[in-house]
């Protein structure tokens, strides 16, 4: 008779294998997934201690005790794999900002994963391989973590949430109520370069473009912003709604206006045509690999020289001044002379045809 | 990008300014209509107002085939889409016209009571069609709305769908032409009371002008004493056009002129004009938002072609719905009223909670005028 | 009057038929209908407009048009 092995347990079959209701019921299936797809490719010492939650030493900056900073974010981008990155990297890419732009120093991640049955195996472990590599580039490790599996149609495939903690340290205080009249805005980059990505790819509005996400974690752009000294009011992540948006915000918690130049606002030309095709305006297309700061104007030079040496602030640039203004208007001064609002727009902006 | 670059030149732009400048007679007015929403969203988009005198008012027209959309035909399609169980697909420019019973496409896209509309998104009849073909069990109905340069590509998918024996798709027509429109303002209530439209000329749309030609106008230019400048649709384009019509006032012209030689011609595109008189044919009235009921206007589906209309389809009858009282969208895209002069304009309606045409879509003068200038009303 | 784009043809008869080509602007490139054009080649630039190259544009106008800017230019300068 055959030698029966004990404890076998079949490998996940990653090639032809489809999330099922049992990867996400709590037993055998389910240990199996988080051993040989999440904890191999997230793995660290606060994942391997395989409890319900990770235990964690108390955050200091310099040995003293620091002040918590903690975000979620979900992600429901559709589709999941896109130009310059994926549904995975992007949500670690995406917390690990949210704490950055605070000023803290990122120190863990949060996973939650919403699997829809019939999922393809394959496409989670690139997912999670996305992740695990993003979050080891950021020197942000995914500490703990959560599955559950919905019935097919219940789920687009994946929903994935991230939370990430950091610490700040003493003194620092940036927010979106600080900017005041004289202080200038700054961008870290090209505006729109994640949004017309992510379009291009959809139903029915499809392109050839040669364009990527700008998916990036700036934990280390803005790590060498804060070492320059410079006085910072703010700094923000342009996501949904774009520049406009997140500056309409910012002149409203602080109660003041902005005045920008467009023809100082950096837009990759071929990202420029792909809003002539869709009827966009690239000021109010999402951006996941940029920020916006807000600073005094005479650490404006220092910051900028800082930020251009920094692989991801190259193209950093000044776009406008905050002015005084009651009504918190965001406006223009066109390239062509004129000048106009850049208001909040109502909804998602919908492709115009006339 | 070639040809849109070059147009946008601000430097250029600076010179225009100063030639308009320089052109304009002293102590007079000028108050020139520019028909086209695209024209709207330029002017608006770039600022132009700031780079024009005082004494050149523009006047934003009803050449937004969205704004002008009644609200009947949004019920239509709302209604297709919730009880006919249909594919409904239309421009995104549609979505969030305001229509009977606090809808819209975008509610009825999300749901009414335990009923839910699959309604989507195309940038094109193409894509409808290829939606068609993908669902073969279900009807897949095409929103068709604009002037004439939407209706040619609505005639070939119609023909493209009879080629292939594509018996799933069908077509709500909701075209309307420009030059009925035009006349329409010219003919308004405050023309017999005024004797005179208040407008010393008009910009003459761009894209509509590829498709139908510059010698459509000539009837207005000359029945109406008014000059016609058909422009393109860059700020450049616009300003020249201005500097233009300034011209023609000053002398007592009243022509036709072509600003947009580079893509129109006096004949038009004849090709697409043959396959839209293939398939479509002039409703005798046609309902217009804001500017009531306007004879000879608007197009519907020949008789050849009747398994491809959605209204004989689905039997569906077009019920009158009106506007708000309060509303001055009339006036407004009459160009007698400025956005500013409407009671709701900013409080009440406003693009989140559009009440009329004009604030629908981001070229309707209130919507451009709300969304672009309005830090102008503040000082 | 609606939102319609001048783009380059780069390719005729890409797609399933004759009526199809592909147009570039600015590096995005887009497959489209020439159903309602005649004899479009390739360096042609046309209007594009929801999918269908609506009209040709004609270079030498254009060029005729940005003159005709430049021309004004000089008699704007020293305006009062």
């Amino acid at each position: 008779m055959a030698e029966v092995k004990r404890g076998y347990v079949r490998p996940l079959d990653l090639k032809h294998g489809r999330v099922d209701l049992t990867h996400g019921s709590g037993g055998r299936a389910m240990v199996q997934l988080i051993s040989e797809l999440f904890a191999k490719h997230l793995g660290n010492e606060y994942l391997g201690q395989g409890n319900d939650g990770a235990v964690l030493p108390a955050p200091t900056i310099d040995g003293r005790p620091g002040r918590l900073v903690m975000s979620t974010d979900c992600h429901v981008v559709s589709p999941l794999f896109f130009a310059g990155g994926d549904i995975g990297c992007l949500s670690v890419h995406g917390t690990i900002n949210d704490v950055a732009v605070m000023g803290a120093t990122p120190l863990y991640l949060a996973a939650g994963f919403i699997l829809e049955e019939g999922f393809p195996l394959g496409d989670l472990a690139r997912i999670v391989e996305s992740m695990a590599n993003a979050a080891r580039a950021a020197g942000v490790p995914v500490v703990t973590g959560d599955t559950k599996v919905v019935e097919r149609g219940k789920g687009d495939g994946v929903f994935i949430t991230t939370t990430g903690v950091g610490v700040l340290p003493a003194g620092l205080q940036l927010g979106g109520n600080r900017a005041r009249p004289g202080d200038v805005v700054i961008v870290s980059g090209s505006m729109g370069d994640h949004g017309v990505a992510i379009m291009s790819k959809r139903e029915n509005l499809s392109f050839d473009a040669p364009i990527e996400s700008d998916t990036a974690a700036l934990n280390g752009l803005i790590a060498a912003m804060l070492a320059t000294g410079a006085d910072l009011r703010c700094l923000r992540d342009p996501t949904r709604g774009g520049l406009a948006a997140t500056l309409n915000e910012i002149a409203g918690q602080s109660g003041v206006g902005m005045m920008l130049h467009e023809k100082a606002i950096p837009v990759k030309p071929v990202v420029a045509a792909a809003c002539e095709f869709l009827g966009l305006d690239p000021l109010y297309v999402a951006n996941e690999g940029k920020l916006i700061a807000i600073c005094a104007s005479a650490d404006a030079e220092r910051l900028l020289v800082a930020m251009r040496a920094h692989p991801l602030g190259g193209e950093a640039a000044l776009i406008g001044e905050v002015i005084a203004d009651d009504h918190h208007f965001v406006q223009l001064t066109t390239a062509f002379g004129g000048r106009r609002i850049v208001d909040w727009l109502a909804g998602d902006q919908l492709p115009r045809i006339c | 990008m070639k040809y849109i670059d070059e147009f946008r030149d601000g430097e250029v732009a600076k010179n225009l300014a100063a030639s308009i400048r320089a052109t304009v007679e002293p102590g007079r007015n000028y108050s020139f209509m520019e028909f086209c929403g695209g024209h709207t969203h330029a002017i608006s988009r770039y600022g132009l107002s700031d780079l024009l005198p005082a004494t050149v008012r523009m006047v934003h027209g009803p050449g937004c085939p969205v704004c002008v959309l009644p609200i009947g035909r949004v019920d239509m399609a709302i209604d297709l889409a919730l009880n006919h169980g249909v594919i409904l697909c239309t421009y995104g420019d549609t979505l969030r016209v305001p229509a009977s019973g606090g809808l819209s496409l975008m509610k009825a896209k999300a749901g009414v009571g335990n009923k839910c509309g699959d309604i989507r998104m195309v940038y094109s009849t193409i894509d409808a069609l290829q939606i068609a073909r993908d669902n073969p069990a279900r009807e897949v109905v095409f929103f068709a709305i604009g002037f004439e340069t939407t209706t040619p590509p609505t005639a070939v998918a119609i023909q493209q769908a009879e080629a292939e024996g594509l018996a799933n798709f069908s077509v709500l027509c909701c075209h309307v032409l420009t030059p009925s429109a035009i006349s329409n303002i010219l003919e308004s209530p405050e023309v017999r009371q005024w004797g005179t439209v208040p407008l010393d000329g008009f910009i003459g749309p761009a894209h509509v002008s590829t498709v139908i030609g510059s010698r459509p106008y000539e009837f207005f230019a000359e029945e109406y004493r008014k000059p016609v400048v058909i422009a393109g649709f860059e700020p450049l384009d616009v300003m020249q056009a201005i500097l233009m019509l300034v011209r023609q006032v000053n002398e007592g012209r009243a022509e036709v002129e072509n600003e947009f030689s580079r893509a129109v011609s006096r004949d038009g595109n004849l090709k697409a004009q043959d396959r839209v008189a293939e398939v479509f044919e002039l409703r005798r009235e046609f309902e217009w938002r804001g500017l009531s009921v306007v004879p000879y206007s608007a197009l519907k589906i020949r008789k050849k072609y009747a398994a491809f209309d959605a209204e004989r389809r689905f039997a569906l009858e077009y019920r009158s719905v009106p506007d708000h009282k309060g509303c001055e969208c009339g006036a407004i895209l009459r160009g007698v009223k400025r956005p500013q002069d409407c009671k709701l304009f900013g409080t009440v309606c406003s693009p989140e909670n559009p009440i009329g045409s004009c604030m629908v879509s981001s070229e309707g003068a209130c919507a451009a005028h709300y969304s672009y200038g309005r830090y102008k009303d503040m000082n | 009057m609606c939102l319609a784009i001048p783009v380059k043809v780069i390719e005729v008869g890409a797609g399933p038929g004759d009526d199809w080509a592909i147009v570039d602007l600015g590096g995005v490139k887009k497959e489209i209908s020439l159903a309602l054009l005649a004899d479009v080649q390739v360096g042609d630039y046309v209007i594009l407009h929801v999918g269908y190259a609506l009209s040709r544009l004609d270079p030498e106008e254009a060029e005729k048009t940005l003159a005709l800017f430049a021309e004004l230019n000089s008699v704007g300068t020293g305006a009062p």
